[in-house]
């Protein structure tokens, strides 16, 4: 079974609003940074059931203890290729907040986590208007860490859930004209 | 809404229930003094709650139907019907009285007027309808009559204290408000009731657990005496007497104490109806007596001759000793218990399943008898876990049936009809959300076989049948399903009638033959009725398919089985949880889909022949008939060549058969439903997960929907290409 590595608890300790702490990771090469408050924990990828009809950027889910929780493939996600699955190919199980305040976990597929750095806030920058190839709400700013810049990642934006569920019924209805047009 | 309310709103719904169903009682078989007792704990449990939560419109009104409750009780009003239904009607008011306090809203203009005019109806009975044309009813003035009679022989206040135990923590010394009381006045006799403090060993030395009754003499008005308690009120039990109080509020003082087990004697003293010295000599009595004949006298009775206590106070003291014994054997047999909690539990419990699969697929594995022997035995124990914890949500389906009494008697009124209503089968039980869900389609048929199945009472005479009719709710299991009945006997459904109507809105063919369950469907079908007069029960025909789309949305099916004449009976089959579903498990290239096995009708091979066949088109000939199916691999779009053989699984949905393309059967088996999470809800054709033993999540089809679309995109691929061309 898939293990899983249980990040430290910082949300107790005394961390001032000038340093956070950020998860960051490879996707494709770059690095992006998820404020950790909001990841639940990180699991190897692993028995992933795919889900038929939806859109691409959603690869499946998974039975995380007990309860299935819907993957997200981030690089889809941002409009790039599907993440290609490797070794180092991990989970990253983030709680997210819909608009009505509910809870829901979405594992995030990424190619490979790095690690935990504080980030004080004098050392992000907002965001650029447009060169990340992102979409701009998707990003919290940008992050400095030894010279080179960290996209911080809006977790709530990115899987905003209603966006989410909003595309796959798009999907949904799409696979007609794609059978007929294939037939 | 804070706790109290909320336990006041709960508790006073039971009550509501329980009065209601005492006053049909009372309606049908006239009503014994136990009933009416029953009716009045309730309407006096109600209006105490509500003076706790400081609710003023419904001690009001309550306090009005608590006054004639109390003359029937005492035997001056006798319940004719008229009055039931006026009682009836104040049970109603009152729920929704309660709801005001549920949605944390005065009443507005309509209820409050619906209030008042009971309040006169009730006024009538009581003789003085000008009391109540002011509409509020002072609460602080003199209950005109009391049950009990009687004043008592004291001037003093008497002064009912119950500390909550967070009082010391509060920062509150109890001793601090007696010695306060002391400066408005004289504290006369002073009885500490140490009745509430535990065994040593569980006791809390911060907690408070006493209580004392206070008899008090004062020149102080009630308001003053009141406020001495203001800072504790919230979490302590008060209740003040004026002097001269009537009997009938020591009754009730009685009925409202903590319910210690107590004896008589000492719970009449602590009320200050009778002395020590009273009792003694009572005690002395009763053991003089008994050595003089063995069977000892109660004591009440000897209180009651002694002229020390009047009947009516021994009555409720007794009534209330009965009470308690009676509660702690029933708390001992009902634990309320969060659904959250038990969902929780039963999820850990499914996963435990899973588990002890994996450790027993590993001790296999290992070749060890001895630890494959114990972990069969953990798995079998597990899932016996996981049986009992299924269990513990479900509930009996007779309160579900009960709830109905009422609408029998209201709609049979209405239309002119008598009718009976028998249950049986009330201790089928099936899972709370099921039951939650029932009541709507239930209702539904329910009035329809009030209106359109049974037959008014001159119609039923000259058919040669009893003038009352009887309508029939039964439940019973049926091989892991429960089959709830509706059966009436009334004039039954016209098959030549269904046949007409069906062939007049273009349902069938003229030439069609039908079988007796294939036509009664037809009933099921949207905007069919076969009643000629609409009536504001039914007969719109926006019942039946209403009907069938609520039960089929549960998983369950409902058929219809009548004798023209003789009645007819409604059939509605449910599962017995929404939380576990019967699958038939299916595989496509690497992936596991499970299909509900209740809409699967056959499994057939597709031949290599049929291949070939319907290479170009998608159907098939099954038995001479034409069975269209959807290819799971293409309409899933699974990137994998077909396998070496297919085969094709036939499901019926809403009299429809269509198949279902897949590589591999894998048999059926039960197994726990997992929502998918929202980010799915606009998702077709996908109706939920499952975990499979090896912990991997197999799809569970929704076949309505998966119906749905493949019809839509076929449609829309003809049309497509039809433009191209």
């Amino acid at each position: 079974m898939s293990q899983a590595t249980d990040l430290p608890v910082v949300a107790g300790q005394a961390k001032t609003d000038e340093e956070q702490q950020y998860l960051t990771f490879l996707l494709s090469g770059e690095m992006f940074a998820i404020a950790i408050l909001n990841i639940k924990e990180i699991i190897e990828y692993d028995n992933l059931t795919e889900v038929p009809m939806v859109p691409d950027f959603i690869r499946g889910v998974i039975n995380l203890r007990g309860s299935v929780v819907p993957v997200v493939d981030l690089s889809a996600r941002f409009g790039r290729s599907r993440t290609e699955v490797s070794r180092r190919t991990c989970i990253v199980i983030i709680e997210v907040r819909g608009s009505d305040e509910s809870k829901q976990d979405i594992g995030v597929m990424v190619d490979s986590v790095s690690e935990v750095l504080e980030i004080p806030r004098s050392e992000i920058e907002p965001p650029p208007a447009f060169g990340a190839k992102i979409r701009v709400d998707f990003i919290h700013g940008m992050g400095k860490v030894a010279g080179k810049f960290v996209i911080i990642l809006d977790a709530d934006k990115v899987l905003s859930v209603d966006e989410l569920s909003m595309l796959g019924q798009a999907a949904a209805s799409l696979p007609a004209g794609q059978a007929e047009a294939a037939a | 809404m804070d706790a109290i309310q909320q336990a006041f709103v709960v508790e006073s719904r039971e009550l509501l229930q329980a009065m209601e169903d005492n006053l049909l009682q009372m309606e049908s078989s006239g009503g014994d003094a136990e009933t009416i007792n029953a009716i009045f704990r309730a309407a006096h449990t109600i209006k105490g709650g509500a003076g706790v939560i400081e609710c003023k419109f419904i001690v009001e009104f309550t306090h009005v139907l608590e006054n004639v409750l109390d003359e029937m009780r005492s035997g001056t009003i006798k319940p004719d019907p008229e009055l039931i239904e006026v009682l009836l009607a104040c049970s109603d008011q009152l729920d929704s009285l309660v709801g005001c306090v549920e949605s944390e809203c005065e009443p507005d203009d309509e209820v409050n007027k619906a209030s008042v005019a009971l309040r006169q109806k009730l006024q009538r009975f009581l003789g003085n309808p000008a009391a109540a044309t002011g509409g509020v009813v002072p609460s602080e003035a003199k209950v005109e009559v009391s049950g009990g009679g009687g004043e008592m022989e004291t001037d003093n206040w008497h002064i009912s204290l119950r500390f909550g135990h967070d009082v010391l923590r509060k920062g509150m010394e109890p001793s601090a408000f007696l010695r306060y009381l002391n400066e408005l006045g004289r504290i006369v006799h002073l009885v500490t009731l140490p009745d509430g403090i535990p065994d040593a060993d569980e006791m809390d030395p911060e907690s408070c657990y006493l209580g004392f009754e206070i008899s008090y003499q004062s020149d102080a008005d009630k308001a003053k005496i009141d406020s001495v308690f203001d800072f504790v009120r919230d979490d302590c039990l008060i209740h003040i007497w004026p002097p001269h109080s009537k009997l009938a509020d020591f009754i009730s003082s009685i009925e409202e104490l903590p319910e210690d087990t107590m004896r008589l004697g000492e719970i009449l003293i602590k009320c200050g109806a009778l002395t020590q010295q009273e009792l003694d000599q009572a005690l002395s009595v009763q053991s003089d007596r008994s050595q003089e004949t063995e069977a000892q006298p109660r004591i009440g009775d000897v209180l009651v001759k002694q002229g020390a206590v009047t009947p009516e106070v021994v009555e409720a003291a007794a009534v209330k000793q009965s009470k308690v014994a009676e509660k702690k054997s029933l708390e001992s047999q009902l634990i309320r218990v969060q659904a959250a909690k038990l969902d929780l539990l039963i999820d850990l419990v499914g996963e435990m399943v899973i588990a002890s699969a994996g450790a027993n697929m590993l001790a296999h594995r290992s070749g060890e008898a001895a630890l494959v022997e114990s972990t069969s035995v953990i798995a079998m124990l597990v899932e016996q876990i996981r049986d009992s914890a299924l269990q513990l949500r479900m509930v009996q389906i007779g309160d579900t049936f009960t709830r109905f009494q009422r609408v029998v008697r209201d709609t049979s009124h209405e239309l002119g009809k008598d009718i009976e209503l028998v249950i049986s089968g009330s201790e089928a039980e099936l899972d709370k959300s099921v039951v939650e869900k029932l009541g709507d389609p239930l209702m539904h048929l329910v009035r329809n076989a009030i209106d359109h199945g049974i037959e008014s009472p001159d119609v039923r005479v000259a058919n040669g049948k009893p003038a009352r009719g009887t309508l029939r709710l039964n439940a019973y299991h049926e091989s892991g399903s429960i089959a709830i009945e509706i059966i009436d006997d009334g004039a039954g459904i016209s098959r030549e009638k269904i046949l007409a109507k069906a062939r007049d809105r273009g349902l069938i063919g003229s030439g069609q033959v039908l079988t007796d369950s294939e036509t009664y469907n037809l009933l099921f079908e949207p905007g069919f009725s076969t009643a000629e007069k609409i009536t504001n029960i039914s007969g719109r025909g926006v019942g039946l398919d209403v009907v069938k789309r609520g039960i089929t949305s549960l998983r369950g099916s409902v058929e219809v089985e009548s004798n023209e004449g003789a009645g007819s009976t409604f059939r509605i089959r449910l599962p017995l949880t929404l939380a576990i579903i019967d699958g038939f498990m299916v595989g496509v290239g690497k992936f596991t889909y499970v299909i509900p096995l209740g809409t699967v009708v056959e499994c057939i091979e597709l031949t290599e022949k049929d291949r070939v066949e319907t290479a170009n088109r998608q159907y098939i000939n099954l038995r001479g008939g034409v069975l269209p199916f959807v290819r799971l691999r293409e309409q899933f779009e699974i990137a994998e060549a077909a396998g070496r053989r297919e085969n094709i699984v036939v499901v019926q949905y809403a009299g429809q058969k269509i198949g279902l393309v897949v590589d591999e059967l894998m048999g059926e088996f039960q197994t726990v439903i997992k929502p998918l999470g929202s980010i799915f809800k606009h998702i077709k054709g996908i109706g939920g997960s499952t975990i499979l033993g090896s912990g991997d999540v197999a799809l569970i089809l929704d076949v309505q929907s998966l119906v749905a679309l493949a019809t839509v995109q076929q449609n829309r691929g003809q049309t497509a290409e039809a433009l191209r061309v």
